[in-house]
C-alpha cells in the first residue's frame, strides 16, 4: 500500500475521519450561530449548553422513556427548541433594544444555569451512549464504522438542506429580508416577532441535533457543550458572522484541518484552530465570508 | 370630493416623538377613497415620520390614525399592513440579499383585488429584464421603480409613498408621474410625501402643508397656481 510521508495510510484516513465528524459538529453548530445572530442579532452564548441538552434529551428518553435513537434524533431537538423558544419569548426578547452586550451575558449566564443543574443531577462523569448502528465497512485503506460515516452523511444533509431553504426560497427571503430590515419586513405584513421567535426554536434545535448525533460518538456529560463551543465560536470567528454557506464552509474545513494536524505536527492540533483565528483576524477581520457592518 | 363622503384615512391630532424629542405636534388631516393627497414640507418638517407613524414604525405616537374607521394607534406595523396600507420609503428599502424578482414578490398580499405580477411586469417592463440581478444593483430609478412595484401587488389600497421622486432625473421623475396617474386610475388612494410641488402638482388633488409636525394649510390642486408664490416661498425653493 501506498504511504505518505511516511504516514501509514490507516492512520491518515482515520485522523481525517475524525476531523471530519468534528467538522460536521462545528458546522451545524456555527449554522445555528449564524442563522440566530443574522436575525436577532444575539451571539446565543446558550448554543454549547443546547447541544448538551440535545445529548441529554437523547440519553433520558432512551432511559426513562424506552425511546431508541432514532426516536430522540427527532424528538430530542423539537423539545429542546421549544425549551429554547420559551427562553426567547420570555427574556431574550426584552434585550432586542439594548447592547449586544447584554444578550450575550444572559445566554452566557443560561448557559452556566443549564450546565449547573445537569451538573448536580447527573455528575460530571459522563454516561455512556449504545452506538444504534453498530459495525462498518472496510475500505481497503481504511476501517469505516457505519456510525460515523451516517454522522457526516447526516450532518452535511442538514446544513445543505438548512443553506437551501434560506437561499433559495421564498421563506428563506422573508429572513434573509427580516435579517437586513425587520421593521420594514414587518411593515409588509409579516410577523416577524412571531418569526424571530421560531429562527431561534430553529437555530436551538440544530444544536440540540448536534447534541443526539454526538451522544454515541461522544460521551454524555454536562460539560461537553462548553468544552466545544469554545471552538466552535474560533471557527464562527474564522469563517465570519451571518454566512449561511461561510458557516458550514468554515466547519467542516477546519474540522478537516485539524484532524491532518493531528497526523502532521499532533503538538498543535489542539490550537492550530486558535493560530488560524488570529491570522485571520490580523488579515481578514470580518471573518473569510463575512462582510464588515 | 364630496364633503360627507367617509375619510379612507383619518389623521387626527398626532403627536410623535423619537425618544425624548417631540416630532409630530398635532397632525390633523384626511384622505378620501381615490384621492392622491400630498404633504409637502422642507426637510425635517416631519413627512416621513407622520408615514411612519401611519405604517406603526414610529412606536411613540399618540392621537388618533383611523384607516375605513379602524383605530390603528396601538396595533403591531404587521396588522395595520394587512388592514391594507402599504408603504413605499424615503430610503427605497430595496433589499440587497434578494434578487429583484424576490424583493418584487417580497411582500405577501393581505387583500385580493392587487395587481397581477403581469399587471405590474406591464407597468415596470425594466423589473422584468432585470428579474435576476441583486436587487441593490439595480440603478437609482430602478430600485424607486421596484420600492412601489412590489407593494401594488399586496391588494393594498391606501398606497404611502415617500418622496418617490427624490435624487432621479427628470425623465424618471416624469415616468414616476405618469405611474402615480396609472395607479390613481385603478383606484389605489395615495398619500405621497414631496418636497417638489411642482411634480406634486401634476399628479395630487389636495396638498396639505406641514411645518414643525403640523399641517398649517391645504391647498386643493385647482387653487395651487393662485398660491404657487406662497408655497415656493414656503418651501423654499
Ligand atoms: N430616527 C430619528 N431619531 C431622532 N430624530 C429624528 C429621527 N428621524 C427624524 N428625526 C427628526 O424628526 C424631525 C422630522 O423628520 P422627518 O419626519 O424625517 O422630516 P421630513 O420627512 O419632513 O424631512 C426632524 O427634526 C428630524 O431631525
Ligand atoms: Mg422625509
Amino acid at each position: 500500500m501506498f504511504e505518505l510521508l511516511g504516514i501509514p495510510p490507516q492512520a491518515l484516513f482515520g485522523q481525517l475521519l475524525l476531523g471530519l465528524i468534528n467538522g460536521a459538529f462545528y458546522a451545524m453548530l456555527s449554522l445555528g450561530l449564524a442563522v440566530i445572530f443574522g436575525l436577532l442579532n444575539v451571539i446565543n452564548f446558550t448554543h454549547g449548553a443546547q447541544y448538551m441538552m440535545g445529548a441529554f434529551g437523547a440519553w433520558m428518553l432512551l432511559n426513562y422513556a424506552g425511546i431508541p435513537f432514532w426516536g430522540a434524533l427527532v424528538l430530542s431537538p423539537i423539545i429542546v427548541a421549544i425549551i429554547g423558544m420559551v427562553i426567547e419569548r420570555t427574556l431574550l426578547k426584552r434585550l432586542y433594544h439594548l447592547d449586544h452586550l447584554y444578550g450575550l451575558l444572559l445566554t452566557f449566564g443560561l448557559a452556566l444555569i443549564l450546565e449547573g443543574l445537569f451538573r448536580r443531577q447527573y455528575g460530571s462523569s459522563g454516561l455512556p451512549y449504545n452506538n444504534p448502528l453498530p459495525g462498518g465497512t472496510n475500505l481497503g485503506f481504511m476501517f469505516l464504522p457505519n456510525y460515523r460515516a451516517f454522522v457526516v452523511v447526516a450532518s452535511l444533509v442538514v446544513c445543505i438542506a438548512t443553506w437551501y431553504v434560506i437561499e433559495r426560497t421564498k421563506l428563506g427571503s422573508y429572513l434573509r429580508a427580516a435579517t437586513e430590515r425587520p421593521d420594514l419586513v414587518q411593515a409588509f405584513g409579516i410577523d416577524v416577532p412571531r418569526m424571530i421567535t421560531l429562527t431561534y426554536g430553529f437555530g436551538v434545535g440544530l444544536a440540540a441535533l448536534a447534541g443526539v448525533l454526538a451522544a454515541p460518538a461522544y460521551q454524555v456529560s454536562p460539560t461537553m457543550g462548553s468544552n466545544l463551543i469554545i471552538v466552535v465560536f474560533a471557527v464562527v470567528v474564522i469563517g465570519g458572522m451571518g454566512s449561511i454557506m461561510g458557516a458550514i464552509l468554515t466547519g467542516f474545513g477546519l474540522g478537516i484541518v485539524e484532524g491532518l494536524t493531528k497526523v502532521f505536527y499532533p503538538e498543535a492540533s489542539s490550537t492550530v484552530i486558535f493560530v488560524i483565528m488570529a491570522i485571520v483576524l490580523m488579515v481578514k477581520p470580518a471573518g473569510l465570508f463575512g462582510t464588515a457592518k | 370630493m364630496a364633503a360627507n363622503a367617509t375619510p379612507l384615512l383619518e389623521v387626527k391630532d398626532l403627536h410623535g416623538h423619537y425618544g425624548e424629542s417631540h416630532v409630530l405636534h398635532g397632525m390633523t388631516f384626511d384622505v378620501h377613497p381615490g384621492e392622491v393627497v400630498t404633504l409637502l414640507g422642507r426637510n425635517g418638517a416631519g413627512k416621513t415620520t407622520t408615514m411612519r407613524a401611519i405604517m406603526g414604525l414610529l412606536r411613540k405616537r399618540a392621537g388618533s390614525i383611523r384607516y375605513q374607521g379602524t383605530e390603528t394607534v396601538g396595533l403591531q406595523p404587521n396588522k395595520i399592513a394587512r388592514l391594507g396600507i402599504a408603504i413605499c420609503p424615503e430610503e427605497r428599502g430595496i433589499f440587497a440579499s434578494l434578487s429583484v424578482r424576490e424583493n418584487l414578490l417580497l411582500p405577501p398580499v393581505v387583500l385580493p383585488g392587487g395587481l397581477t405580477v403581469d399587471e405590474v411586469h406591464e407597468l415596470f417592463p425594466r423589473l422584468e429584464e432585470r428579474r435576476n440581478s441583486q436587487g441593490t444593483k439595480l440603478s437609482g430609478g430602478e430600485q424607486q421603480m421596484l420600492a412601489i412595484a412590489r407593494i401594488l401587488r399586496t391588494g393594498a389600497k391606501l398606497l404611502l409613498l415617500d418622496e418617490p421622486s427624490e435624487g432621479l432625473a427628470p425623465v424618471i421623475v416624469q415616468h414616476i408621474g405618469q405611474i402615480i396617474r396609472d395607479l390613481k386610475k385603478k383606484g389605489f388612494t395615495v398619500l405621497l410625501v414631496e418636497q417638489n410641488f411642482h411634480f406634486a402638482s401634476t399628479v395630487a388633488d389636495r396638498h396639505y402643508v406641514v411645518e414643525h409636525g403640523r399641517v398649517v394649510d391645504m391647498v386643493p390642486n385647482d387653487k395651487i397656481a393662485e398660491n404657487a408664490a406662497r408655497l415656493e416661498a414656503f418651501l423654499g425653493v
